[in-house]
């Protein structure tokens, strides 16, 4: 990634390996953050452009307020399980690449 | 027992208390003494008080983080919201969770692995600057005193409902004497166990009553179904069972007959209702010309309580309770399914609420909506007589639970501000850590009692809108800086300062403006204080634009606040600390690396406990 690293004393004070770190740690976020703020900012959206869609009735619920006061809670849970695994994984990763450039 | 035997039934008949009732929230209280008592002898050094020792398990600690995150206003106020305004007051319980995923992606992490006790430390040590500690202190302080506000006023007006005829103040001081004592005891460990029990107590008290009563009344759909069949609904007469088209089946389903006061089943039960469209209805606007407002109002709604969530500091002192980064990262997942279980059940008692006890709907305040979820379960009474007691008793007792786990919250972050950041890092730095502890329950009663004394005064403002002042004043202030300061490393002190500063006050002012104008039209004593704003509210019906602006103001302070942080960071970028790139990686790197260590041993002055 960082083609020509100033000869450090260490990698972990590298400029590139706070960079790359901070990158790859704000991007997945980021994209969690996305998939979450689409849903929510969206669903006002949908109801202003499309109220009778949304005003479908499924099982007694209008269509909007199933979304919002059911099935919004396991969506929520689902994005913060990927994202947990997914970081965890990327603090593993980090530590093994900086424990082999030690070596 | 003799003597409590023959006490309490004159008692409780003298004042017409259900005895029930009165029996499950004695144990509430009694459970939460005898726990904050016991783990009294097991809190004993200065970090058992402060963060709990840092070693609370991922269970014990998501479930306390949910019984304190889950106040009155969750577990009273959005029923009730449901129940009077509909459709747009489920935002809240979904913008309540959705605030800690939030939490969790950008800010949980970060913040653990910086390692400081409570924000001031935080802010100290990201900014090397003292001074910043001492604002971010005073922020603490005001946000919090002004979340226990409300949850004083839950506790007020439960006691009123339970001993009908006691007046306010004695239950605002009874539930305050009993919280002060157990965090003066036990602390933050101390703290911990009561709140985690808490939390499945008010899970219980919610879900049980909300079974049985769909059960006996219909399912949560069906209940709502019966919204669309009158459109004529203040003026109908007995609406019978659901009407041919509604779902077949079940027709247990009904309603009684809604009063003029409650708003109509299109406005109820869909998007845009009244309560987004209050101010654009008083400037007699025409509802094309209402939609776009509505919208507005909805999405800063949103950022309020999305941003407002990730920045109440009572949520994030307890990130430091986990024994390290991945452990703060699984508690967070685990408090988002927990608050999202419980967030389920309180729209379905405003649901049933509005077609089963209509009349509440006449009622003004403590007397009107905000107390069904108390109310609604006294219903069954009268077909399984004592069934609908104890139903109302376990209702009550999570109405206690409520008021009581996050007010303690609140009082361990607010004394941990004092006693750790006032008085162990400004008075006295050299303090022992035996002085601390000292400091820490002297600051404990100190700020019960004026938490106390505030509760007492705001018996006639609505517990919702003071905790959507707080939300608010969080948004724009601790949520921007925390953001900032964790993800971009040309911060610097002054940036943060003025921005949080000026966040923070805009928010403020803009609320209390609205709440002024609303108290100058209360027709009471409040009115007459507040008179002179009277004309505000001409001011507002001819612009209904800026009415929503000062009464939702987050989506104009968090830009403003994070717009002020980047130019001002800018301008003053000399100031940006010389280490700023070992205390990002100190903040980013994983914990397994070891960095903090490092970093610690560099800055002995700055970061010793």
């Amino acid at each position: 990634m960082s083609t020509t690293p100033p000869p450090p004393p260490d990698r972990i004070h590298s400029e590139s390996f706070l960079r790359e770190l901070m990158r790859r740690q704000l991007g997945l976020s980021i994209g969690c953050a996305l998939a979450f703020l689409v849903a929510l900012l969206g669903m006002p959206l949908l109801n202003y452009f499309a109220p009778g869609f949304m005003a479908i009735r499924v099982g007694g619920f209008t269509l909007t307020w199933l979304v919002l006061g059911v099935l919004f809670f396991p969506y929520v849970w689902i994005i913060s399980y990927f994202f947990i695994r997914r970081s965890l994984a990327l603090e593993a990763s980090e530590v093994s690449e900086v424990n082999q450039s030690r070596r | 027992m003799s003597l409590s035997a023959s006490l309490l039934p004159p008692l409780a008949q003298a004042s017409g208390v259900d005895p029930w009732i009165l029996v499950f929230s004695l144990i509430t209280v009694v459970i939460t003494v005898i726990m904050g008592f016991r783990s009294a002898k097991t809190s004993k050094t200065a970090g058992d008080f402060f963060v709990a020792g840092r070693s609370v398990s991922v269970g014990w600690n998501a479930s306390a983080i949910s019984g304190e995150y889950l106040s009155a206003a969750s577990f009273m106020g959005i029923a009730g919201m449901v129940m009077a305004i509909g459709y747009d007051a489920l935002w809240y319980p979904v913008c309540y969770a959705c605030g800690y995923l939030f939490l969790l992606l950008f800010i949980a992490g970060p913040l653990r692995r910086f390692g400081a006790y409570t924000i001031p430390d935080f802010a100290e040590g990201r900014y090397d600057s003292p001074l910043f500690r001492k604002i971010a202190v005073c922020f603490v302080l005001f946000i919090g005193f002004f979340y226990t506000m409300p949850q004083m006023k839950g506790a007020g007006t439960t006691l009123a409902y339970i001993f009908p005829g006691l007046p306010y103040w004695v239950g605002v001081a009874v539930v305050g004497a009993v919280i002060t004592l157990n965090v003066a005891l036990g602390g933050m460990k101390g703290i911990t166990l009561v709140q985690a029990m808490q939390y499945w107590m008010k899970v219980f008290a919610i879900s049980v009553p909300v079974f049985v009563l769909a059960a006996v009344f219909g399912g949560y759909g069906d209940n709502l179904a019966v919204n669309r069949t009158a459109h004529d609904a203040p003026a109908a007469a007995e609406v019978a069972a659901a009407s041919p088209d509604a779902t077949p089946g079940i027709t247990q389903a009904h309603r009684h007959p809604l009063p003029a006061k409650a708003p109509a089943d299109e406005a109820w039960s869909s998007p845009f209702g009244p309560l987004t469209t209050k101010a654009a209805k008083a400037a007699h606007l025409s509802p094309e010309d209402t939609k776009p407002l509505s919208l507005l109002y909805t999405y800063s709604l949103i950022i309020a309580l999305v941003c407002g969530t990730a920045g109440l500091p009572h949520i994030l002192v307890r990130f430091y309770t986990n024994p390290d980064g991945v452990a703060a990262k699984r508690t967070t997942m685990w408090v988002m399914i927990l608050i999202g279980i419980f967030y389920v059940f309180p729209p379905v008692i405003g649901v049933l609420g509005r077609n089963f006890l209509p009349e509440l709907y006449n009622g003004v305040g403590a007397k009107g909506t905000d107390k069904i979820v108390l109310e609604l379960p006294t219903l069954i009474r009268e077909k399984y007589g004592v069934l609908g007691s104890i139903l109302s008793g376990i209702a009550c007792a999570g109405a206690f639970a409520a008021f009581m786990s996050t007010f303690s919250g609140l009082l361990v972050s607010m004394t941990s501000a004092v006693a750790h950041d006032v008085y162990g890092r400004m008075l006295r730095p050299k303090s022992t850590p035996e002085q601390r502890m000292k400091m820490f329950k002297f600051a404990a009663i100190g700020i019960g009692a004026v938490s106390v004394g505030l509760g007492c005064c705001v018996e006639p403002l609505e517990i919702n809108f003071m905790v959507g002042q707080a939300f608010a004043i969080a948004a724009a202030s601790y949520f921007p800086l925390l953001f900032m300061s964790v993800w971009w490393r040309g911060m610097t002190m002054k940036g943060a300062a003025v921005g949080m500063l000026t966040g923070g006050i805009c928010a403020l002012l803009a609320a209390a403006l609205t709440n002024f104008s609303n108290l100058a039209l209360d027709k009471g004593p409040m009115g007459k204080i507040f008179a002179g704003f009277a004309p505000m509210n001409d001011y507002w019906a001819h612009h209904p634009l800026l009415r929503i602006l000062c009464e939702q103001p987050a989506i104009w302070t968090v830009p403003l606040a994070i717009g002020l942080m980047i130019v001002v960071s800018k301008a003053t970028a000399k100031d940006v600390p010389s280490d700023i790139r070992m205390k990002m990686l100190v903040l980013h790197a994983p914990e397994a690396l070891g960095l903090k260590n490092e970093y610690i041993q560099e800055h002995q002055a700055g970061a010793g406990h």
